[in-house]
């Protein structure tokens, strides 16, 4: 087959604009999404013309699909396997990272039953990463960049699950790290982030008002040398959400699911699944049909959800006030694509509330083996709503995300799930309990 | 009304390298319009073709997101902070 050039939709090139000054392997250029303007790679994030995120330009001509598949295929278990798509070195599994990725992808026929679902339904459990997140996708890309830009911190904003990703990446890697979280996180996310040596600090704020202490440290002489994966390197870090679409994909056969159902905090993970999707399909890994996105929100924290009810393309921000932590984030950035594509494709946002969502996280527990954490009852929960409401075509092959474990999260379903009885160390007792068969 | 503004980086090329600078003004509208006067093509940065704040900027009088207030209205006391960020993602 002919070598395939990738569109200008998933804002490829073909050619760059100059040589990078760093090897990032295909990533040629920073381009504007919102006004194209480019810029050579670098820590920036923003478009120094219109404010819009950047997002990486790639250089996809030279590839033939049949030789790119076989080259995939042969790679290894981690999501370096794409490396041929993602901007990073070629010889990137050679250094030491966390190697996260190619986790499972359940056929969750349990869970079917229980919804109705008839057409195929999956989780992605990312659960099964390193450090128990989707984090460590985007984490492994920015760690890349961050060598390549010569940083010698690893920092980030995080609620919770980035800060793990972020303190065990830099472990590896003998790269110091500082990252800051809102005071009053979950014990065990706080735990699981400090336990890797590097500095944790809390902030007395929101994750909003974190993000926002770390856009003005970036800019200070303070934070010089500080490579913050989700601000000054987001471009990059952005890009790892993609190998969950090129996964998926794989793993159902090379073949697209009908519909996805995705959470959203910022809106990053979801547009970057989307813009995956777009690149198997271009570079014609994948065959070329409708597929649906939906996303899914808390109620308490749901500016995307609500704006996409009601029919506007402009998110306003909301105060949080939900126990789905990791995706309390109350000024979505990407908000404004999300509802893009979910028009686009034909999908929804839909958000259920934390009853709602403890509910979801038992039903996925109970009928297939999988504790997530409170963004997973959101996505399980939303996809009932969605169901329920016939948003959501049962027929069709679908595909719910699970993004972190459930034991990053146990406070959320402590209160009513424990012991079904307490008895005598004696069989007079268990039988009394009635729990013999 | 004084005020001190946070300037990010990338409209740093404004203000000749200063992370932050002095501006007049009761409102953040005032604020910007006296910004652009000292500074020219500042304003075109932060604000839309409509004269309203950009998608993806955010501004903060003290602590307050003034999307949470009364925008481009939102008042500025004297000796009050403001500080003007690209919208950033994460989690």
């Amino acid at each position: 087959m002919a070598a395939q050039t990738v569109a200008s939709t998933t804002n490829t090139v073909t050619s760059p604009d100059s040589a990078p000054s760093v090897d990032l392997g295909p990533a040629a250029a920073l381009s504007c999404r919102e006004c194209g303007h480019r810029v050579p790679l670098g820590p920036v994030f923003a478009c120094e013309e219109c404010f819009g995120p950047l997002e990486i330009a790639y250089d996809f001509s030279a590839y033939d699909t049949e030789e790119l598949r076989k080259r995939i295929e042969a790679g290894p278990a981690n999501i370096w396997r794409y490396a041929p798509l993602l901007p990073v070195p070629a010889d990137v599994a050679d250094k030491p990272n966390i190697n996260p990725g190619w986790t499972k992808l359940v056929q969750a026929d349990n869970l079917a039953r229980e919804l109705g679902v008839t057409g195929g339904l999956y989780v992605k459990d990312d659960s099964g990463n390193p450090t128990h997140s989707f984090k460590d996708r985007v984490v492994a890309q920015a760690l890349e960049a961050a060598r390549a830009f010569g940083f010698t911190t690893l920092s980030c904003s995080s609620t919770g699950n980035l800060a793990g990703a972020v303190g065990a990446a830099a472990a590896r890697a003998g790269l110091r790290s500082c990252v800051f979280i809102p005071h009053d996180l979950e014990q065990g996310k706080v735990v699981m982030a400090a336990v890797y040596g590097g500095e944790l600090v809390g902030i007395e704020g929101n994750y909003d008002d974190v993000n926002r202490f770390c856009s003005e440290l970036i800019g200070d002489p303070a934070g010089e040398g500080w490579g913050f994966v989700n601000v000054n390197l987001r471009p990059y870090y952005a890009e790892g959400s993609k190998t969950l679409a090129y996964e998926i994909c794989e793993q159902l056969g090379w073949r697209l699911p009908d519909q996805l159902v995705v959470p959203i905090a910022s809106g990053s993970q979801l547009t970057k699944i989307d813009k995956g999707l777009k690149e198997l399909i271009e570079l014609g890994l994948v065959e070329d049909r409708p597929y649906k996105i939906f996303g899914a929100q808390a109620e308490g924290c749901s500016p995307v959800s609500v704006a996409y009810k009601a029919g506007h393309d402009v998110v306003r921000p909301q105060k949080p006030d939900t126990i789905a932590k990791s995706l309390a984030i109350g000024n979505p950035a990407d908000g404004p694509y999300v509802l893009d594509i979910a028009r686009r494709t034909g999908g929804a946002v839909e958000d259920v509330n934390d009853e709602q969502i403890v509910d979801a996280i038992k039903l996925l527990a109970r009928t297939e083996g999988i504790f997530a954490e409170t963004a997973g009852g959101v996505t399980v929960g939303v996809t009932r709503k969605l169901i329920e409401n016939g948003l959501l075509d049962p027929s069709l092959t679908t595909v719910v995300l699970n993004t972190g474990d459930g034991l990053k999260t146990l406070d959320a379903v402590a209160s009513d799930t424990g012991l079904t009885a307490t008895i005598r160390p004696s069989l007079d007792s268990f039988r009394e309990a009635g729990l013999g068969s | 009304m004084s005020v001190n503004v946070r300037i990010p980086t990338i409209l740093r090329t404004y203000t000749a390298g200063r992370a932050e600078v002095a501006a007049e003004g009761g409102t953040l509208a005032e604020v910007i319009a006296d910004l652009e006067k000292n500074h020219t093509g500042i304003a075109a940065r932060v604000l839309d073709d409509q004269g309203k704040l950009r998608r993806f900027v955010n501004v903060y009088v003290n602590d307050d997101d003034v999307r949470f207030e009364q925008g481009l209205e939102t008042a500025t006391p004297d000796g009050a902070g403001v500080s003007i960020i690209p919208a950033v993602a994460g989690g």
